[in-house]
């Protein structure tokens, strides 16, 4: 139970030190490895967010002014079913695996046990931040490691509200939460970890791989890209709509890794799409969305001043077709439609991560995919078509970490599917299953038995030798037994 | 040599041939794999040469790490093919029905392995099977420890490969410093710990991930045993998993041995005995060990068991022939814990004996020290070995044999900590150079609006019923039956 008083000591490189001594301590202590205790963290963490419904809610609007109905969908409602589902699953991913062997080895029995890592560091996202802090954590515990969370400090009410319920709920002698910035953060990532999970930018990434590298620390990291949207002519319109409209603004006002960051589609459709865009946008947060209570606002000004300078650039004048509006005060931006900006402009070289959304066109479909691929890989990619062809060559081609076709964003909550990038967007996954093997090491068990031995595989070597190895080793028995009559 | 101004128009070459989707075709995956399979037959009499020039390699050990495992999984890549490349279907909750969902399993792209010197052909080819049947391209870079070995690569590969899409680049620290500064969408290195910081390191810059089979220092555990036991095939295997390996220059050869103090004495007798039978008096001679690479590591040998606080404890052999760079199989007793031969990995033919006062406290020993590639317990007790199991932690567990979990392919092959992290052989190769692409099928028929805005407490209860996946809840919601608030 943390006093008050820590949290004003500063966080420095001997309090790291000092705070991994003491969770290698306890973690070697065995105390985190246990089914019980496992499942008692799991399932207090469960009570966290049931109990501190409203006080979470509280904090991320406190943080993002974020519509409550939002954090409830993207947060509160996949922490909890990330726990039922860790919970319900816990002894069958426990389980060690059992694997066949071959004559290679015969004879012999083998498996595949799960371990923990160890003590591992996860440092959290500031536009999800309770759900990109515990949803991993949650992975981390089942897997029995002992775990630091470092919650983004870019949303201090929910950091702290983190610190806070983490410290009362779960055991604090093996899961920790380090609040700060920069320096705390460096501090961290001095230190030796088992895993580092990271979730936020490229740059941060490339931060982090290169400080886990001096330990020989694996990483996974969940980062971003430019998620593009392919449209069809031959859809359902409004229910696309819907969907690309909820996937941009309602994800935190497109300020997600897999909210739609631009749509391609043909110089014949624009106008229709562009249209319907327009009508849902007036539908959902009315004539002044500056006004709406269901739009989140922007996490600070920094990352206003970087969107109003997107649109500010002389390369997209003349081309913001829709919205545009700004309260710079209030960090409030206005869904913002633009249509062929140059490929070349700051809006279409970095990710937007904002309610900006260039459309582009295209006379053929097909020929927008080769652009997207040389945009450097996305966490996600989707495509809206009835067209058979056009959907498998989508699937084909284009390398993104997941691929939706007719949705957007909705994988993210499939947890049977691994979610995480590939290239820019990152290195490993996680969700359900695969948030629990990102924190395990699969160790092989190879159980050999006495019987049988080749002496074939030792020296003194002989031409006589070679023969039963060869037969060995292609896991011919009739080559073993004729290797061996032709021998005595 | 190559030239290192040349590398990028070959690097483009390759990326294209990616692009181009050639590499991603079953055909062409197969026909790659054929090929590496007839290099393997028709070659095998130049590999054996190489490996005896560089090593000093018995051609019977060369097969049976090299030539013969590299087949083993080249045909186990051909034959499973076709599953490996199918997609895998995901189950998904009533709530999304008609959606359906699977995860591809698709190439990383361009691919950069580095291998080591002491299986040239075997840690250079095993990741380049997993590489070519994930249908990517490749860059394969030997060790230039091994010359003869590395020479043979750059020169076979190209004639029995597509050259356009797997290419050997031969060379030393500048080489690889140089193709290190290069993007790759995945590096595979098998070396040591420092060089694995510095491809980590490089890696980072670019967000490549990497795999890291480094070493470390592989424990057997030895337990007492009875009459009952086999003496006689355990002690070989312990012979054959330290100095039968490339003179124990291997990051899974038994680095020393941890016993109970009574016990010590049979053991040192059988394995005296044993060492002199299976390597005779002359093993250089007759090629039944490997000698050491080069005059460094040579000396770092030498150097170690010069060390008069370690020379001490020699109890067999400690011959060193620098000529010829060979050293005999040595063994100890005790060596004192800090020196260098107990805190290093030893890589060489240099087997220390550690006692214990009992065998459980192994454990403790082996926790107290950097995880390794492999752990290794020579028991019958049950208990031990699920002790072992549960509380050490290493790439993987063996009982009662060693090294031989590399030929298996159904187990993971890889590190943990210290000894790196990553693993391949058999699906694990491919997989490796691999990601999993997920896959979502969505319907457009039918639509659930309590997704998006505007926001209410109705579609709000809808919500929370959906997730927690309680469809009763959720239809009497719908059906106005259900009261929310």
């Amino acid at each position: 139970m943390a006093e008050d008083s820590e949290t004003k000591k500063v966080f420095d490189a001997e309090a790291a030190a000092s705070l991994m001594k003491e969770l290698r301590g306890t973690y070697a202590s065995g105390k985190t490895r246990s089914y019980e205790w496992r499942v008692a963290q799991l399932k207090n963490l469960m009570k966290i967010v049931d109990d501190h419904e409203k006080d979470i809610l509280d904090a991320i609007r406190a943080d993002l002014s974020k519509p409550e109905q939002e954090s409830y969908i993207a947060e509160i409602s996949i922490i909890k079913s990330s726990c039922t589902r860790a919970l319900g699953e816990l002894n069958r991913w426990m389980k060690p695996e059992k694997v066949k062997t071959s004559i290679t080895t015969f004879p012999s029995s083998a498996e595949i046990v799960s371990e923990p890592l160890g003590v591992v560091l996860i440092i959290g996202a500031w536009n999800f931040p309770l759900l990109l802090a515990l949803d991993p954590a949650i992975g981390a515990i089942a897997a029995g490691n002992a775990v630091v969370l470092k919650p983004s400090e870019l949303c201090p009410a929910t950091s702290s509200l983190i610190a806070k319920l983490v410290g009362k709920y779960l055991d604090s002698s093996c899961i920790k939460v380090v609040e700060g910035a920069v320096a705390e953060t460096s501090a961290l990532l001095e230190q030796k970890w088992d895993k580092i999970f990271f979730t936020g930018s490229g740059r941060v990434g490339r931060i982090v791989m290169a400080a886990a590298a001096k330990h020989l620390t694996p990483v996974a990291l969940e980062l971003g890209g430019k998620c593009p949207v392919v449209v069809d002519s031959d859809i359902n319109l409004p229910v696309a709509i819907r969907r690309i409209a909820g996937g941009k603004w309602a994800s935190n006002n497109g300020q997600a890794c897999i909210a739609p960051d631009y749509i391609v589609t043909t110089k014949d459709f624009a106008p229709k799409l562009i249209d319907a865009l327009k009508h849902e946008l007036e539908a959902w947060y009315g004539k002044d969305p500056l006004e709406s209570k269901d739009l989140a606002h922007i996490v600070n000004s920094n990352h206003f001043a970087r969107l109003a300078k997107l649109l500010d650039d002389d390369k997209v004048s003349g081309k913001i077709i829709h919205g545009g509006q700004r309260d710079k005060a209030n960090l409030k931006f206005a869904p913002t439609i633009l249509l062929d900006v140059p490929e070349d402009s700051l809006v279409m070289n970095e990710e937007i991560f904002g309610p900006l959304l260039p459309i582009l066109t295209v006379d053929k479909l097909e020929d927008s995919f080769d652009m997207i691929t040389s945009r450097g890989k996305p966490l996600a990619a989707y495509l809206f078509t009835n067209n058979k062809k056009l959907k498998e060559k989508f699937v084909k081609t284009v390398s993104a970490g997941g691929l939706v076709i007719n949705d957007t964003v909705l994988h993210f909550a499939e947890k049977t599917l691994p979610f995480g990038g590939v290239g820019e967007s990152g290195m490993g996954s996680y969700h359900g299953k695969f948030s629990y093997e990102a924190f395990s090491h699969r160790k092989s068990v190879l159980y050999r038995g006495f019987a049988g031995d080749a002496s074939a595989r030792y020296p003194p070597y002989s031409d006589r030798k070679l023969k039963l190895l060869k037969a060995l080793l292609s896991g011919s028995v009739v080559g073993v037994i004729l290797a061996l009559i032709g021998w005595s | 040599m190559a030239e290192i101004e040349n590398l990028e128009p070959d690097l483009e070459e390759l990326r294209e041939s990616y692009r181009s989707g050639k590499t991603k075709e079953a055909s062409w995956r197969k026909s790659q794999l054929k090929g590496l399979l007839t290099l393997l037959k028709e070659q095998e009499k130049d590999i054996f040469k190489a490996l005896e020039q560089d090593l000093g390699k018995h051609y019977a050990e060369s097969y049976r790490d090299e030539v013969g495992t590299l087949t083993k999984s080249v045909n186990l890549a051909l034959s499973s093919l076709k599953d490996w490349m199918s997609s895998r279907k995901a189950k998904l909750p009533i709530a999304t029905f008609p959606s359906t969902a699977e995860v591809f399993p698709e190439p990383l792209g361009l691919v950069l392995i580095i291998s080591s010197w002491n299986f040239p052909f075997g840690l250079s080819l095993e990741p380049v099977i997993g590489a070519i049947a994930a249908g990517n391209s490749v860059v394969l870079k030997p060790s230039e420890l091994a010359p003869a070995s590395s020479s043979l690569l750059a020169k076979t590969i190209p004639t029995y490969l597509d050259k356009k899409a797997v290419k050997v680049i031969e060379g030393g620290a500048a080489v690889g410093e140089h193709l290190l500064r290069c993007k790759w969408d995945k590096i595979f290195f098998t070396g040591n710990p420092r060089v694995g910081r510095v491809v980590m390191t490089a890696a980072a810059n670019h967000l490549t991930p990497v795999t890291l089979e480094l070493g470390g220092k592989c424990p057997a555990i030895f337990d007492s045993f009875s009459s009952s036991w086999d003496k006689e095939m355990v002690i070989k295997r312990v012979l054959g998993g330290k100095f039968g390996a490339c003179a124990g220059q291997a990051c899974i050869a038994i680095d020393y041995i941890l016993v109970q103090e009574g016990f010590a004495p049979t053991l040192l007798e059988l394995l005296r005995n044993m060492t002199k039978k299976m390597f005779g008096e002359n093993p250089r001679e007759t090629k039944s060990m490997a000698r050491i690479i080069n005059k460094k590591h040579f000396l770092r040998l030498k150097n170690i068991l010069d060390d008069p606080s370690v020379q001490s404890c020699i109890v067999h052999g400690g011959g060193v022939d620098e000529d010829n760079l060979f050293i005999e199989p040595t063994i100890l007793m005790n060596p004192p814990l800090k020196a260098s031969i107990m805190t290093d990995e030893i890589f060489g033919p240099l087997l220390p004996i550690i006692t214990l006062k009992k065998i459980e406290d192994s454990i403790e020993f082996i926790n107290s020290r950097p995880k390794a590639l492999a752990i290794y317990v020579f028991t019958k007790n049950e208990t031990l070995k699920r002790r072992i199991i549960s509380e050490t932690s290493s790439g993987s567990v063996t009982f009662n044999d060693a090294i031989i979990q590399y030929a298996a392919d159904t187990i993971p092959f890889g590190g943990v900590g210290e000894s790196g992290f990553g693993r391949y052989h058999g699906k694990f190769s491919y997989d490796t150079f691999t990601y999993e692409k997920a896959i979502l099928r969505r319907s457009l028929l039918t639509e659930f609006w309590l997704r998006f805005p505007p926001w209410n407490d109705f579609k709000l209860a809808l919500t929370k019923s959906a997730y927690s996946f309680d469809y009763f809840g959720f239809l009497l919601v719908l059906l106005g039956l259900k009261i929310y608030s």
